[in-house]
């Protein structure tokens, strides 16, 4: 069995301050992480290997300096790590992006399943995993909570949703994308460690993938971003420090009409 | 690259290194310099340069085989579950109504399921000039290959300037297909709709890094122009039942509705408490708490309120809470009329998931906890106190 996961390199937001003159985040310090929700998919493809003997994969896309991310995923266990990486892909929104990795899963060709975290921390589109499956094709499933069995081509797993989560079958080879919920990230081991830095990275271009240039980076982004702006001050609150019971009086008598 | 600094302009006064929001530029002997690795041309040092010393060259006017100008009216995915059409399907309307007049054009509702004629009505009551629906027993339950399949027909067929669909585990899977499949642009968790009057473009925009930074989006040469709305963030249309409108029914043979997955079950959770996401009061609680049993307190405060109990992740990863509850980055959005956080510090990842509330009010023995820089009323007093308190007054002017 062959486990794909794909995954991004987003900046921590643990420990990002704001500036409160501009209102922007303040970037620095602040060191690249693996996107919290793809920590989940590493590790249940790390859980399929355990149980099934399958080959993990990572994949991402991204600049130079997300080998890091990948090295990281092998530290936990992952058995190969392909980074995609090209000037080309420059300014691609999720459709660009989703067609890019799409390509490199082609390459890949031998794959059972597709794990995504549900979204990435910096973007939050919850896109790109249902976009590869769009590109490629093929089945998906959104916010997995569980995997309940692996069978012969096919897929027990239990989706999230906003009333409480439904049970789907699905045939492999098939995309899920999973929430938080699903497993415990594992920490990686010292010979993980030492693994991840020998490990060699595979490296492939716009090119190696056979992406359409027309198709990628800004060209191929049906999107196009024309205002950045900061988000409207909330005004100071009134903040209360003394007697509660006035503070309790003066909220409620503030509340009046609206609870 | 596509963008340069225009070294004859730039002064080198830092401007566009305190706007870029992705830390892609700094500035090296009095001219700036961008890092390309980190930029993603996103044109917010454009915007704030007094020097007209940043060019962007935009990508030139792809050649479409398709007409934009076939393109015209507004939809909404009218997102139902066992016939009860979803609250953001409604404020989707009462946004899309705008967009429609703006532009002049037909407001349509896309109404997939089996026996769901009877959201018809409302449907129209609340703004849709044209329903089209395809009542099918195999659209019973929501499947993301033959809703995706037959909404992409529908858009093939009548071709719709604007697709608006609520950012609903629902939405969010099923638009992203539709776009992809369709090649079109789609904006994800928009706060903001309006139409740009002289190009009669979809102006849309979005928080992004956790709502620190907002972003406007176009997708000028692509239809539709396609995105998903965060719930509670636009007002529901009202009812008008003197409106009427058009009922489109159209068929499809059995085989456009296959799907290489399906359901075998729908377990739905019964809560005590109200759901999270829908609910207009929250009682959230986090580390102040100390124990799983302390969360009665906020309980009892929900009661009295109506409310949904929410917790931090510092709560649930302790335990004390399922993890539906949980309000943040990696839970729940919120956006309640009220948002009471109890023994909460808010650290970003959970500031970013309740920061819309239209009032905050948090308790916190800490005067220095993050929480209170975003609060509409803060209590600085022990939880323990000021909840029980607040429970009580609550009580008594309420009558409860």
């Amino acid at each position: 069995m062959n486990v794909i996961v794909c995954i991004k390199q987003v900046p921590d937001t643990t420990n990002v301050r704001i500036n409160p003159e501009t209102n922007t985040l303040v970037r620095e310090g602040v060191e690249s992480i693996i996107n919290p929700f793809d920590m989940y998919a590493i590790e249940e493809g790390l859980r399929i290997k355990e149980k099934f003997g399958a080959k993990v994969t990572v994949l991402t896309m991204g600049p130079p300096q997300a080998e890091a991310a990948l090295r990281e995923a092998i530290s936990l266990g992952a058995d190969e790590a392909i980074l995609l990486s090209d000037r080309a892909f420059a300014g691609s929104d999720t459709w660009a992006t989703s067609y890019a990795l799409s390509r490199a899963i082609e390459k890949i060709k031998d794959f059972d399943i597709i794990l995504c975290g549900k979204q990435a921390s910096d973007g939050d589109t919850a896109q790109v995993g249902p976009g590869i499956a769009a590109h490629l094709d093929l089945p998906q499933v959104t916010y997995v909570k569980k995997i309940e069995e692996i069978g012969d081509k096919i897929i027990k797993v239990e989706r999230m949703t906003e009333e409480g989560f439904e049970i789907l079958e699905g045939k492999l080879p098939i995309l899920l994308t999973v929430v938080k919920e699903i497993n415990e990230p594992r920490l990686p081991s010292l010979k993980g460690k030492m693994r991840a830095k020998q490990a060699s990275i595979i490296k492939w271009t716009a090119a190696d993938v056979s992406a359409s240039g027309s198709l990628l980076g800004l060209n191929g982004s049906p999107t196009q971003v024309v205002k950045i702006f900061s988000p409207e001050k909330r005004k100071n609150g009134k903040i209360f420090d003394g007697d509660i019971n006035e503070a309790a009086d003066q909220i409620i008598k503030g509340l009046k009409g609206i609870i | 690259m596509s963008i340069k600094i225009l070294k004859d302009n730039c002064k080198g006064c830092t401007l566009c290194v305190n706007a870029c929001p992705f830390g892609a530029m700094r500035v090296e002997n009095k001219l700036a310099i961008v890092d390309f690795n980190q930029c993603n041309l996103c044109g917010a040092c454009k915007t704030v340069c007094k020097f007209d010393a940043i060019e962007i060259a935009r990508p030139q006017v792809i050649e479409e085989t398709k007409d934009l100008g076939e393109y015209k009216g507004v939809w909404v995915f009218a997102e139902q579950k066992k016939a009860v059409v979803q609250s953001v399907v409604y404020e989707l309307l009462g946004k899309g109504r705008e967009l429609a007049d703006k532009l002049g054009v037909d407001l349509s509702c896309v109404l997939l399921g089996h026996d769901v004629l009877k959201c018809s009505d409302e449907l129209i009551y609340r703004g849709a000039d044209n329903i089209y629906l395809v009542d099918d027993e195999n659209l019973a339950n929501y499947l993301d290959e033959p809703f995706s399949h037959i909404l992409i027909k529908l858009i093939e067929k009548y071709k719709p300037e604007i697709v608006l669909c609520g950012a609903t585990s629902i939405g969010r899977s099923l638009i992203s297909r539709v776009a992809v499949k369709l090649y079109t642009g789609l904006t994800a968790d928009c706060t903001g709709l309006d139409i740009d009057a002289k190009k009669k473009i979809l102006l849309q925009t979005r928080p992004a890094f956790g709502g620190n930074i907002m972003a406007t989006i176009i997708s000028p040469n692509f239809r539709p122009q396609m995105a998903t709305v965060r719930h509670k963030v636009m007002k529901e249309a009202r009812t008008d039942k003197t409106r009427k409108g058009k009922i489109i029914k159209e068929a499809f043979e059995a085989e456009e509705f296959s799907s290489r997955t399906k359901i075998l079950d729908i377990a739905e959770e019964v809560s005590a408490t109200v759901n999270l996401t829908e609910a207009d009061i929250v009682v959230s609680g986090g580390r102040g708490l100390k124990e799983a049993k302390n969360f009665a307190l906020l309980e009892e405060l929900a009661r009295v309120l109506g409310a949904a109990v929410g917790a931090s992740r510092a709560a649930v990863d302790s335990g004390w809470m399922p993890y539906s509850h949980q309000v943040g980055q990696t839970g729940k959005t919120v956006c309640p009329k009220v948002y009471i956080a109890c023994g909460i510090s808010g650290q970003i990842q959970h500031l970013v998931g309740m920061q819309s509330s239209d009032i905050i009010i948090a308790i916190n023995s800490d005067p220095q906890a993050p929480i209170f820089s975003v609060a509409t009323y803060g209590i600085v007093a022990d939880v323990f106190e000021a909840v029980p308190l607040l429970t009580k007054k609550f009580k008594e002017v309420l009558n409860r």
